[in-house]
């Protein structure tokens, strides 16, 4: 990977982490605003179904996690266990592929 | 409590394989670690090596590890940091070990070269000087960093060096930052993307431990962070080279 790309992964994962500081916020006070006093699947779902403000936030919530943890992964890796090169690109890029996948499926189910 | 006669002092004996050789050092006053190692020298075992030049905190030559922490011996005194009357001395961390408390350098200046650590001007002779108002905001920037004297104890210090040797280190990268800021200097665009990246500035995690322990009171880790802003934008903007 030549400098630039790695400058830019470096700004990526700043970036994400401002997005994401915004929306673990967010989600956390959600969740203990929501289920103060007891909250069922069905009720949740009453609310998030159809609500596109909810499906934008949450869309957006994913693909800074999907971002963020993998380039932050991607040091772990090359600093604790000597792990570079290629094979760690792929690594890295599959996890960013299946936390995008899954995490954009979730949002999806409670959408719909 | 009076303070204890003689200092037991454990010291590093052999290469990157050795062990500890423990000698007893009378305690006098106003003694630095440099004393300790060269009575230990001069009176107690000859065959001793280790490195100083100046005495006086200019030359960068005397950083050990002293009781598990990088420090310029000659300016540390034994007061400050013996415990119960003992000292660990062994050769700065990071760096191949030469012999005893000698290490070999280097690692350490081939990254300063690396970096593109050397003023790169495109003045002549026949040009008048470069008039650098000293409260410039560049000049300010680069006078806080421009007192290194090459000693490697951040160098010794910085865990990201020991996880990833390919790191340019934080002395390197602070000298770059000084010509970076250098309004004289020609050869900054391609300095950036020799200091970026992987192996450069955005290695660097942050953990301070250069500036803490930096015996010029310089913030290496103030100059990297400068570094990662200016490559950072350059690549945006598609301008880092490499």
């Amino acid at each position: 990977m030549n400098v630039r790309s790695q400058v830019l992964l470096w700004a990526a994962q700043r970036a994400s982490a401002a997005v994401l500081a915004v929306c673990v916020i967010v989600h956390l006070a959600t969740i203990v605003y929501a289920v103060r006093g007891g909250l069922s699947a069905a009720e949740i779902l009453g609310r998030t179904r159809g609500d596109v403000a909810w499906a934008a936030f949450y869309t957006l919530f994913v693909l800074a996690a999907a971002v963020h943890a993998p380039i932050g992964l991607r040091s772990v890796l090359a600093e604790s266990f000597g792990w570079r090169g290629r094979s760690l690109e792929i690594a890295v890029l599959a996890l960013a592929l299946a936390l995008a996948t899954t995490g954009l499926r979730a949002v999806y189910a409670v959408f719909v | 409590m009076a303070a204890p006669s003689t200092l037991e002092v454990s010291v590093w004996r052999g290469t990157e394989r050795g062990e500890f050789q423990t000698f007893t050092v009378p305690r006098l006053e106003a003694q630095t670690v440099l004393d300790v190692v060269t009575y230990i020298q001069r009176v107690l075992d000859p065959t001793l090596s280790y490195r100083f030049s100046c005495r006086v905190g200019m030359c960068g030559s005397c950083a050990m590890t002293v009781n598990g922490r990088a420090r310029w011996t000659c300016r540390t005194h034994v007061a400050r940091v013996a415990v119960q009357g003992r000292l660990e001395i062994a050769p700065l961390a990071n760096l191949p070990v030469v012999k005893d408390l000698v290490t070999d350098m280097t690692p350490f200046f081939d990254k300063w070269a690396r970096a593109r650590g050397r003023f790169e001007g495109a003045a002549t002779r026949r040009d008048d000087f470069a008039r650098v108002p000293p409260d410039s905001p560049a000049r300010r920037l680069a006078d806080a960093a421009i007192e290194c004297i090459g000693c490697g104890v951040c160098y010794g210090s910085c865990e990201v060096v020991a996880w990833n040797p390919d790191y340019l280190g934080p002395a390197a990268l602070n000298r770059a930052w000084t010509l970076v800021n250098d309004a004289r200097d020609v050869a900054n665009r391609a300095r950036l993307a020799a200091v970026a990246g992987d192996a450069g500035c955005h290695a660097c995690h942050t953990h301070l431990a250069c500036t803490e322990r930096c015996p010029k009171h310089l913030a290496p880790t103030a100059s990297i962070a400068g570094l990662k802003r200016l490559a950072a934008l350059a690549a945006l903007r598609g301008e880092l080279e490499g």
